[in-house]
């Protein structure tokens, strides 16, 4: 009984099998990304850098079909040069870096739409760029598995200087010139990831598969090592039980899966240990000696 | 002998317009309609469609252009069947006065089985239905141009032979295919009067609009039917994700064929520029898949 809800759909079918291990690989690659956002106080650039992404893509689904080097070629260039680009409207005048990425996420978002209306052909191009975590093929895992192997091991060469900006950037300023390269690496990753999200759940849901897991961590921990491990695992959880309820349910299973992360969020909300506010309303007695 | 050259010279006449601001302006609203027109329209009447080629009308986002084409026209041709379901409004909007011409008057409608007892739209995919289609687009044509009348039924009796040629080769090609073979699953369940008309079966992953995302659910429940009913091939179209049906078929070890082309037709270099090559190209690609 319980195998057969838990277990079995995974056993019998392939694409299931290869739904999970691309969530496993994305919640593994795009967590610890959303911790460091969520960190910097950066929670939104994310959502902002996946709508950038799109037209860029686009634009290399246009020119050579439904090539998995292409869309993703497209969606990096187009995520790189909106990063890059916002962030020297911000250093170089008096807009600030939100500011400018709105401004920049925006245009990139209508020049796509024209390119692909001026090309005259309205298939469907969302049902085509809105990749489904169900149809996964080889060269779609390994590239999402290598787009996580990347991350991690970049993550892991830039994570003293990153962990230092998001405490103290005025310290890592006096110390160290690592601050601006790290930050530029860590753009690219969040686009990286973000890109390989987008093949399997589409551009906004790739950002809820990095976000809500950094943001649930947020509520269990406190120190930066447990919170990426809890948001790589409530990503995982998340993949898990919204193929789950795909497959009993019948429901779509990009917005599935996110919405099990959005379940696993307001639980949190609800009775996190750390701010949680249950927590807040009920603390529990102090020890007295 | 002269009365027969001149009797061809007075035809020529009536057929050829003095210029292509004589013609009469239609549209059509998506591209296997338009070449229905163009056919018995032939030289008199300029067709424009709102939905060209490799178009998916079920997400169609009509422009200024489209609201402008349809103002200078003197005649909209549209499906029906609800498979437009935006042509009222679109029709309203452009303030045009241009009647609209429901071109699969007199087809029985089949329920689509979707569960909701809607009309299936895609009535083109029977030949016996086009046929139907060819007789009202000429009344209608023959009604707004009475000048053309006897060019437009000449065209229409020639396509309509070239018609009833068409049929009976889908037919003679369903023949050939063993009769427990006669079983497909496509993305899109665009062919219910194909599968009504030549007894081909077609099982769709989707409901009947491209519309709906697919669940686990669907993708276990489809791979399972092949499986168990040992469904021999698996069909891509041109208006949804194949990377979807590729993994259908992957899965469950049904061969995966060309292209079928459900509700639009492709540009002047595809393989299914016109309804004509449409039909032939996709029985092709359903014998070579099903026979062997």
């Amino acid at each position: 009984m319980i195998y057969d809800i838990l277990i079995a759909p995974f056993a019998e079918f392939a694409f299931m099998r290869r739904a999970l291990v691309g969530t496993f690989a994305l919640a593994l690659g795009a967590g610890p990304v959303g911790v460091f956002l969520m960190l910097r106080r950066m929670s939104l650039v994310g959502d902002a850098m996946a709508h950038a992404i799109l037209p860029g893509a686009a634009i290399g689904f246009l020119l050579s079909g439904l090539s998995l080097f292409a869309m993703t070629a497209g969606g990096l260039i187009a995520g790189f040069v909106i990063a890059l680009g916002a962030g020297v409207v911000a250093r170089a005048t008096e807009l600030k870096e939100d500011a400018s990425l709105a401004a920049f996420f925006l245009i990139s978002l209508a020049v796509g739409v024209t390119i692909v209306s001026l090309k005259g052909n309205n298939v469907d191009l969302l049902h085509f760029l809105f990749g489904t975590v169900l149809a996964l093929d080889d060269p779609t895992l390994l590239l999402i598995a290598g787009i996580t192997t990347i991350s991690l091991a970049l993550l892991a060469l830039i994570y003293r200087p990153l962990v230092l900006e998001c405490v103290d950037p005025g310290f890592l300023r006096s110390v160290s010139r690592a601050g601006a390269p790290a930050h530029i690496a860590f753009l690219a990753l969040v686009v990286m990831n973000l890109v390989g999200g987008f093949h399997a759940l589409g551009t906004l849901l790739a950002v809820g598969i990095m976000m809500l897991p950094a943001v649930i961590a947020r509520f269990w921990a406190r120190d930066i090592t447990a919170m990426i491990l809890i948001a790589v695992v409530s990503g995982a959880i998340s993949g898990y039980a919204g193929l789950l309820v795909s497959f009993h349910a019948g429901a779509p299973s990009g917005p599935a899966i996110i919405l099990v992360a959005g379940a696993l969020y307001a639980a949190s909300v609800l009775f996190g240990r750390t701010g949680g506010l249950v927590r807040q309303l009920f603390p529990g007695r102090h020890l007295e000696a | 002998m002269l009365k027969r050259i001149a009797l061809i010279f007075l035809l020529v006449a009536m057929t050829t317009p003095a210029g292509a601001q004589d013609k009469l302006k239609v549209v059509a609203t998506f591209s296997i309609l338009a070449d229905l027109v163009r056919n018995v329209g032939g030289e008199r009447v300029a067709v424009t469609a709102l939905v060209g080629a490799n178009g998916d009308a079920h997400v169609y986002q009509p422009s200024p252009a489209d609201a402008k084409s349809l103002s200078d026209a003197r005649l909209v041709f549209a499906n029906g069947l609800g498979f437009e379901g935006w042509i009222t409004r679109l029709v309203k909007a452009s303030g045009t006065r241009a009647p609209t011409v429901v071109a699969s008057t007199g087809v029985k409608p089949r329920r689509a089985e979707d569960g909701h007892g809607h009309a299936d739209p895609h009535a083109w995919q029977s030949v016996a239905n086009v046929k139907l289609y060819v007789a009202n687009i000429r009344d209608a044509l023959a009604a707004s141009d009475p000048a053309g009348k006897g060019a437009y039924e000449a065209n229409a009796a020639a396509y309509l032979a070239r018609l009833d040629v068409l049929d009976a080769e889908v037919k003679a090609a369903i023949e050939r295919i063993p009769s427990d073979r006669r079983k497909v699953i496509t993305t899109h369940d665009a062919f219910g009067y194909f599968a009504a008309a030549y007894g081909v079966a077609f099982v769709a992953p989707q409901g009947v609009s491209t519309e709906s995302e697919v669940s686990a659910k669907d993708v276990a429940r489809i791979i399972t039917q092949i499986r168990k009913q040992k469904i021999p091939a698996v069909f891509l179209e041109n208006v949804t994700d194949e990377r979807l049906l590729q993994r259908i078929g992957a899965e469950s070890g049904a061969r995966v064929g060309g292209a079928l082309y459900s509700d639009a037709l492709t540009d002047e270099k595809g393989s299914a520029p016109t309804y004509l090559d449409m039909m032939r190209h996709n029985v092709k690609q359903l014998s070579m898949a099903l026979t062997s």
